[in-house]
C-alpha cells in the first residue's frame, strides 16, 4: 500500500456564522488525478484554497509527504509543490503565453546583463515550448497575447504553468466549466498527462460523467464533512449524487 | 498558420491587421499631417530650422510622456506630469538661485557653475520623484484611484509650486545651463534633443528587456495575476510613478534651460498632451500593452499640429481642439482593437 503524498486531518473553516469546513478530511494519493466533488457551498474552494496556501484553516492538519505543513501565502504551497489554476485562471491576457509561464520566475541573462534584470526571451521561449511539448498543449503561435486564445487554451496555458512549478500536486478548480465539448476533452487529456508525469491532480467538478470518466478516485464533501471515499471504477453517477445530496453512500434500505 | 485548432482562423487571419492599427495608422497620420503641412508650406515648415524648433519641442514632451507610457502600461494614469514639471522647476531654480548667492536676482541669467547646475537638477529629479512615491503609494497600498491621486497631487504640486515662488516665475537661471542644454548642442544635435533620445532609449530598454518591465506589463494586464505569480505589485506601482515623477523632473530642468525662466502657467495641458501621445503610440488605456517607440512617435503628433497652425497661420488654441479630438479618436481605436481581438 503505497503512502499518501498529502493528508488532511478534521479541517475546520467558518466564516462568521458560516461553517464553510466542519472537519473535513481529504487525501491525494502520489500521481493519481482524485476529484474532489459536493453541491454548491459543500466547501469544496474553501478546502482547496486551504491546501494551497490561500486560506488558512480554523482547526485541523495538513501533511505533504509525511511532513506537516503550514502554509502562510500561496508562494510557499507552490515552493512545497502545491499549485492552484483557479476559475479565473490568473494569467495576464496582454502576454505571450512564455512570459505568462515564467511570470515571477523569468529566465534572466548570462552574467551582467542578467544582475542587471534582462530578461533571456529566448530560453523562457524555447523552455516553454518545451514543456507545451511534453503536455501536448498546441498553441497557433508563441508570440500573440493569452487573450486571443481560445478559453480552452488559456486553460491548457494556465494548468502548463501550474505543472511547470508545481511538482508534486496540481488543483484544477472546475477547469472545464466554461468549455465546450471538444475543449473539454482537450483539457481533460492533459489532466491524464500531468498525472502521467507523476504530479497528482485535484479536479473540482460539478460534471458527474466527466468525474467519473478522468478521475481515479473521488471525494465527496457534503456541508463541510467528508461523506464518501469512493474508487471511480467502482462508482456510479447515482452513487455521486447520493453522497453528495444524502452523505450515505449506501442506497437506504 | 491556419487556425484548425477549434476555430480559431479569424483571429489568426486578424493579427497582422490588428498590429497594423496598433501603431499603423498612427505612424500614417503623422506622415499625412507632414505631408499636409510641408506640401502647403513648404518653405517654412520643411526648413532645418523648422525641424530643428520640432525636434526641440518634443523633446520635453517625450520625456514626459516616457514616463507616462509605464504608468499607462501599468493601467495606471499621471495627470500630475505637468504639475510636478512645475513644482521641481521653481524648487530647483530657487536651489540653485541660493547656491549661486544671487537670491536677490529677480531675472537674467545666475554665473552658477556646473556643480550648482548638478546639484540643482538632482533637486528636480528627486522632488519629481518624491510626488512619483507619493502618488504610487496612495494608489498601491490605500488603493485610492490613480485619477484622483493624481488629480489632487496635480493640485498639491501647483500650489505648492505657487506658494514657494509667491506665484512669480523665478527668471533668474545659471547661464552655464541656458547656454549648454538649453540653446546648446552636441555635435550638432540640440542638447535637449539629446537628452530626450538618451531618456527615450534607455526606458525603452528597460521596460522591453528587464524583469522589472514584464512585471509592469503584467501588473498592468492582471495585477491579481502578478500578485498570485509573486511579483511585489505594490512595489511595482510605486516605482512606476516614481520613474514618472523623476522624468517630470529632468523635464523641469530641460524647461528651466530652454525658457531660461520657470514656466509656472505654462503647464497645465501637459498631461493631456502626455497622455495623448501615449494613447496615441499604441500604448493601451487598460493596461498591459504599449511601447516607448510609439510614444516617440506618438509625441510628434501634437507637436507637427501646433507648429504646422503656427505656420498656417490658425489661432494655436485650434492646437488644443485638435489634440482633445486626437485623444479621444486615439482611445476609442484602442477600444477597437480590444474588441476585435476577444470577439472569436
Ligand atoms: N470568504 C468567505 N466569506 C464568507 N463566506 C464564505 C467565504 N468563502 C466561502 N464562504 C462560504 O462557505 C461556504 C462554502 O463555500 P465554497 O466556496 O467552499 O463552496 P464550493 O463547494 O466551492 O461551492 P461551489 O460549488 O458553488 O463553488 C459557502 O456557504 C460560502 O458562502
Ligand atoms: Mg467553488
Amino acid at each position: 500500500m503505497t503512502e499518501p503524498l498529502l493528508i488532511a486531518r478534521g479541517i475546520r473553516r467558518s466564516f462568521g456564522h458560516v461553517q464553510a469546513l466542519r472537519g473535513a478530511h481529504f487525501r491525494v494519493m502520489p500521481a493519481e488525478i482524485v476529484a474532489l466533488i459536493g453541491d454548491n457551498g459543500a466547501g469544496k474552494s474553501t478546502l482547496v484554497k486551504i491546501l494551497s496556501g490561500a486560506d488558512r484553516p480554523d482547526e485541523g492538519e495538513v501533511t505533504l509527504a509525511g511532513q506537516r505543513v503550514r502554509f502562510g501565502s500561496p508562494q510557499e504551497a507552490q515552493e512545497a509543490g502545491i499549485a492552484t489554476v483557479y476559475q479565473d485562471l490568473a494569467l495576464a491576457p496582454d502576454l505571450p503565453p512564455a512570459e505568462n509561464l515564467f511570470l515571477g520566475r523569468e529566465i534572466k541573462q548570462p552574467g551582467l546583463l542578467g544582475r542587471l534584470g534582462f530578461l533571456d526571451r529566448k530560453a523562457m521561449r524555447a523552455q516553454a515550448k518545451e514543456q507545451f511539448a511534453t503536455l501536448g498543449v498546441h498553441l497557433k503561435s508563441d508570440r500573440v497575447a493569452i487573450d486571443t486564445l481560445s478559453g480552452g487554451q488559456r486553460q491548457s496555458v494556465a494548468i502548463a504553468r501550474a505543472a511547470m512549478w508545481a511538482k508534486k500536486i496540481v488543483i484544477l478548480d472546475e477547469p472545464t466549466a466554461a468549455l465546450g465539448v471538444v475543449q473539454t476533452q482537450r483539457v481533460l487529456d492533459l489532466a491524464r498527462r500531468v498525472r502521467d508525469h507523476g504530479i497528482s491532480v485535484v479536479l473540482i467538478s460539478h460534471n458527474m460523467p466527466q468525474v467519473l470518466e478522468v478521475a481515479d478516485r473521488i471525494q465527496v464533501l457534503r456541508l463541510g464533512e467528508t461523506v464518501a471515499d469512493l474508487r471511480a471504477s467502482e462508482a456510479s453517477v447515482d452513487d455521486l449524487v447520493r453522497a453528495m445530496t444524502s452523505g450515505r453512500t449506501e442506497e437506504a434500505a | 498558420m491556419s487556425g484548425v485548432q477549434s476555430g480559431n482562423g479569424a483571429a489568426a487571419a486578424e493579427s497582422p491587421f490588428l498590429r497594423l492599427l496598433a501603431s499603423g495608422w498612427i505612424f500614417v497620420l503623422l506622415l499625412g499631417l507632414v505631408a499636409i503641412f510641408a506640401g502647403l508650406r513648404p518653405v517654412q515648415f520643411a526648413s532645418v530650422y523648422n525641424l530643428q524648433q520640432l525636434a526641440i519641442n518634443a523633446a520635453i514632451f517625450l520625456v514626459l510622456a516616457v514616463g507616462q507610457t509605464y504608468v499607462i502600461a501599468a493601467a495606471g494614469i499621471d495627470l500630475s506630469c505637468g504639475a510636478v514639471l512645475v513644482f521641481s522647476s521653481v524648487v530647483s531654480a530657487q536651489v540653485m538661485l541660493a547656491l549661486a548667492g544671487a537670491s536677490g536676482t529677480t531675472f537674467g541669467t545666475t554665473d552658477a557653475g556646473w556643480p550648482v547646475i548638478l546639484i540643482g537638477t538632482l533637486v528636480a529629479i528627486a522632488s519629481g520623484a518624491l510626488w512619483g512615491v507619493f502618488n504610487g503609494a496612495l494608489i498601491a497600498w490605500a488603493k485610492i484611484p490613480a485619477l484622483i491621486v493624481t488629480l489632487g497631487s496635480m493640485g498639491m504640486a501647483l500650489g505648492f509650486a505657487q506658494i514657494a515662488s509667491g506665484g512669480i516665475d523665478v527668471r533668474a537661471m545659471p547661464e552655464k545651463l541656458v547656454d549648454a542644454v538649453g540653446a546648446g548642442a552636441i555635435s550638432g544635435i540640440p542638447t535637449l534633443v539629446v537628452i530626450a533620445a538618451v531618456t527615450a532609449v534607455l526606458f525603452g530598454v528597460i521596460l522591453h528587456l528587464t524583469g522589472f518591465g514584464l512585471h509592469v506589463f503584467a501588473v498592468g494586464s492582471n495585477a491579481e495575476a502578478a500578485r498570485r505569480s509573486g511579483i511585489n505589485i505594490r512595489r511595482n506601482l510605486i516605482a512606476v510613478y516614481a520613474i514618472s515623477g523623476a522624468l517630470s523632473g529632468l523635464a523641469a530642468v530641460m524647461a528651466n534651460a530652454r525658457f531660461s525662466t520657470t514656466t509656472i502657467n505654462g503647464h497645465t495641458l501637459d498631461n493631456m498632451t502626455a497622455i495623448s501621445a501615449v494613447v496615441l503610440g499604441g500604448t493601451s488605456l487598460f493596461g498591459g500593452a504599449g511601447s516607448v517607440f510609439g510614444t516617440v512617435i506618438g509625441v510628434f503628433i501634437p507637436i507637427v499640429l501646433l507648429n504646422g497652425f503656427v505656420i498656417l497661420g490658425i489661432p494655436p488654441f485650434w492646437q488644443t481642439v485638435a489634440m482633445g479630438a486626437v485623444l479621444i479618436l486615439a482611445v476609442w481605436i484602442d477600444q477597437l482593437k480590444r474588441r476585435l481581438r476577444k470577439s472569436r
